[in-house]
């Protein structure tokens, strides 16, 4: 017997749970928009570290895509780097937002006072939870490209994909956020 | 290299993984996932146990939150005898004076009504409903050996085993269980200090229900998955029955308003631990203003009900499904508009996501956004009206056994059309206005989402529990419990009715010190004591279910109802796996009874030449 669709079961699970993180973001910014436009609202900028940030993580999913670009051609070396380097630009994005947290604090929008700010503490904040979960993912990657022998399998193909499809959503998933952010504020 | 083609993965790969492989068994010499007690029965990983873990965790906190709400209907009944004797149970929750006289402590009465609403919605009949017959029939009825994931499967049931003790934990805190409503409405939610019950207990709360929605975030995924990758060949998606319908749908509305209900709880957690202002704004409490500006306890509202109108379908659609399946096998009938069942579904489903502002048309939502809401609540009437027609013209003319599982399915559509009824009612914003938060409202939901979903998961327990347990309950028994049931329910909430016409507002601690409705005081009493007897029958039910179990008439037949679908080709006490050989293949839709002088033909039975399949038209 086989499965009906040409798509692995276990990704098709991982695109119904974008579908349901995405809804639970959806719920924040509609909530985001729904306090707005109920007045006493702080207006500010949007500190401009975030956009560095944005890069930042955006360059770490053009790496991860290459590493298992290189993965597939059998470069192990490459694959293996590029691997590094997307976590590495994934760590890098916590410490930018949380640098942006410190820089917003700095000119007054702290996490306590109008929800206007809270509303970007508490959005960015859950979103790096998720890059975390995405960093975790990659540790393990790193984990079995730096100890298992390196070897093309389909099982290690289709982890590989997981791992990296998280990752692409959780940076187009910050994108939507920023540039509603920016929008809003 | 070899192994991966341009799709992606062939079909052996796949094979591989889920083992759904048509020689199965050939390569299964000694099956690694029931190989000793611990994965058997506790970390097991086999739809088939989980659904049983489900439900009988379902059932355990059915009788915690049955039983709490006699110990409060006790209170609103008997406002004045001696609660002295439940000392023992309840501790200082009863307060006894000098004179030996011994009362429900208050606070303690509003975490009893809290408690009640929250383990009876979520844990009874979501995860207790939906868990059990998704996990059970998903795989069965569709020819899969297991879940997606297996292991998935296992955390969704360790997950909602994890909230359960958290919640337990919560009743025995010295300070009590949250207290302020299963909705959780801030302030009372928001603010530590605001009643005893919103400290300790309300942190466990929301604990609990986050580690909730990730169970059913992690089973609703499998559900979905399964339902679209895994089917047997020749199981489209017209040939599916009901059953499955239903729960790929609940599934699919559970994984989109669950994490909605989420984004809420983070939102109230950073209000309650982090000193933010989401939902707070301008509160005196103590004498003393609280710093919080600026925020807004109706955002709350709109994120719970969200989620919260959708899980009163998550509730009802699997209900739906079961008595669909029940009603048609029991009739000998095929279901009266496949089609329009599963479209009506789909409308409901679709319906449930806008409309939830209906629970706030008091909580100051523009008038005109109202319409909106009113619109479209009315117009869930339609596909529920089509579902009810089309199980009527199911029965009509039907060759009906009058079993166990029959007739809580015929009750079912009795209670949907009562509760349904006032729906009507209460969707409208002007008679809502008068009504709110009155019994009329504690009725209403009560029949059609309450009581009506326990007719359909008592139905499907007792037409599936040959397939869990290989032997039958009791239908002497099971006879007792519905007709007791029935009458019983009626009995309880008809009168709410009554009451919430004249205005008695739910919730309060007792209504013999008002003026206005202290004349319902018989009327109270009268639901109490058939509240108590519905409690007692229920028992009867617990008694003969785990009975049963152990004694109950052994099934000898692999297919004893004479139903068409897959789960009944399966060995009488199917192993891991299901199939002892080769997957059954699907040649038909599920409905054919009583077609071409045979009482039924089974799913797996091929077109005879120039037959038409049934689905198809």
């Amino acid at each position: 017997m086989r499965s009906n669709n040409k798509i692995h079961p276990k990704k098709f699970g991982l695109y119904i749970s974008f579908a349901s993180i995405m809804m639970m973001f959806t719920g924040l910014t509609s909530a985001h928009i729904v306090r707005q436009s109920a007045g006493n609202w702080l207006e500010f900028k949007i500190p401009p570290i975030f956009f560095i940030s944005t890069v930042v993580i955006l360059l770490s999913s053009a790496t991860i895509h290459l590493s298992y670009k290189s993965f597939l051609k059998g470069r192990e070396q490459q694959y293996k780097w590029l691997m590094v380097l997307s976590a590495v630009l994934g760590f890098a994005f916590i410490v930018l937002q949380y640098e942006g947290w410190q820089q917003l604090n700095a000119i007054g929008v702290d996490l306590k006072g109008n929800p206007s700010g809270s509303f970007v503490y508490a959005i960015s904040g859950i979103h790096a939870a998720h890059v975390l979960g995405g960093i975790g993912a990659i540790a393990v990657a790193l984990l079995h490209a730096f100890s298992l022998p390196f070897k093309v399998t389909p099982v290690r193909k289709l982890r590989f994909e997981l791992t990296a499809q998280y990752w692409h959503f959780v940076d187009f998933l910050w994108v939507y956020l920023i540039v509603f952010l920016v929008m809003q504020h | 290299m070899a192994y991966v083609t341009e799709t992606g993965y062939n079909e052996e790969v796949l094979i591989k993984e889920n083992g759904l492989n048509d020689h199965f068994h050939d390569h299964h010499h000694g099956d690694k996932f029931q190989s000793n007690f611990i994965t058997t029965y506790i970390f097991s990983q086999d739809h088939k146990m989980i659904a049983r873990q489900f439900l009988i965790t379902g059932m355990f906190w059915a009788i915690i939150g049955a039983a709490m709400s006699i110990v409060f209907r006790l209170q609103l009944g008997f406002p004045e005898e001696n609660m002295a004797w439940l000392r023992p149970i309840l501790g200082k929750w009863i307060t006894v004076d000098e004179a030996g006289m011994g009362r429900l402590a208050p606070e303690f009465y509003y975490a009893l009504v809290t408690m009640h609403g929250t383990i009876i919605v979520f844990f009874v009949l979501t995860a207790g409903l939906s868990g059990t017959f998704s996990n059970l029939l998903i795989p069965l009825q569709l020819g899969a050996r297991d879940m997606a994931s297996g292991f998935l499967n296992m955390l969704s049931y360790w997950f909602f085993f994890l909230s359960s003790a958290v919640m337990l934990y919560s009743l025995f805190l010295s300070t009590g269980p949250f207290s302020g409503g299963w909705t959780a409405y801030p302030p009372l939610s928001a603010l530590p200090q605001a009643s005893t019950g919103s400290g300790t207990g309300m942190t466990l709360w929301l604990l609990s229900l986050t580690f909730f929605v990730v169970s059913v975030l992690l089973g609703g995924i499998n559900y979905v998955t399964t339902v679209l990758n895994l089917r047997t060949k020749g199981m489209t998606l017209w040939r599916m029955p009901l059953t499955i319908w239903a729960f790929f749908l609940t599934a699919i509305i559970g994984i989109l308003s669950f994490p909605v209900l989420v984004s809420g709880f983070f939102l109230l957690m950073f209000d309650r631990g982090l000193g933010t202002s989401f939902y707070l704004s301008e509160i005196f409490i103590g004498g003393k203003a609280l710093e919080n500006v600026g925020g807004s306890p109706i955002l709350y509202q709109h994120l719970f009900w969200f989620l919260g109108h959708p899980e009163v379908y998550i509730i009802i659609l699997p209900a739906m499904g079961l008595v669909s399946e029940v009603l048609s096998v029991h009739a000998r009938k095929p279901i009266f508009g496949y089609k329009a069942m599963v479209m009506s579904m789909l409308a409901i489903g679709f319906l449930s996501f806008i409309v939830w502002a209906h629970h706030m048309f008091m909580s100051g939502v523009n008038p005109f956004i109202s319409n909106f809401f009113v619109l479209f609540t009315l117009i869930i009437a339609v596909p529920s009206a089509v579902k009810v027609f089309n199980w009527i013209a199911t029965l009509f003319g039907g060759n009906i056994r009058f079993n166990s599982p029959m007739l809580f399915a015929i009750g079912f559509v009795s209670l949907f059309i009562s509760g349904g009824l006032t729906g009507i009612f209460l969707g409208n914003s002007a008679i809502d206005i008068p009504m709110h938060d009155t019994y009329f409202v504690v009725a209403h939901f009560h029949i059609v989402m309450g009581i009506a979903a326990f007719f359909g998961m008592f139905a499907g327990v007792y037409h599936w529990f040959p397939k869990m347990f290989g032997r039958f309950m009791n239908e002497m028994m099971g006879k007792i419990h519905f007709w007791g049931t029935i009458a019983g329910a009626y009995a309880i909430f008809w009168p709410m009715h009554y009451l919430g016409m004249a205005g008695v507002p739910r919730r309060y601690y007792r209504f013999d010190t008002f003026e206005a409705f202290k004349h319902f005081e018989d009327t109270n009493k009268f639901i109490t004591v058939a509240a108590i007897i519905v409690f007692a029958l229920q028992i009867v039910f617990v008694i003969n279910f785990f009975y049963s179990i152990f004694n109950g008439k052994k099934v000898t037949d692999a297919n004893p109802w004479g139903a068409t679908t897959l789960e009944w080709t399966t060995p009488i006490e199917p192993g891991h796996g299901n199939w002892e050989g080769n997957l059954p293949a699907v040649e038909r839709w599920p409905y054919d009874y009583g077609k071409n002088g045979r009482e039924f033909i089974p799913q797996w039975e091929p077109l005879a030449a120039g037959e038409q399949d049934g689905g198809n038209h």
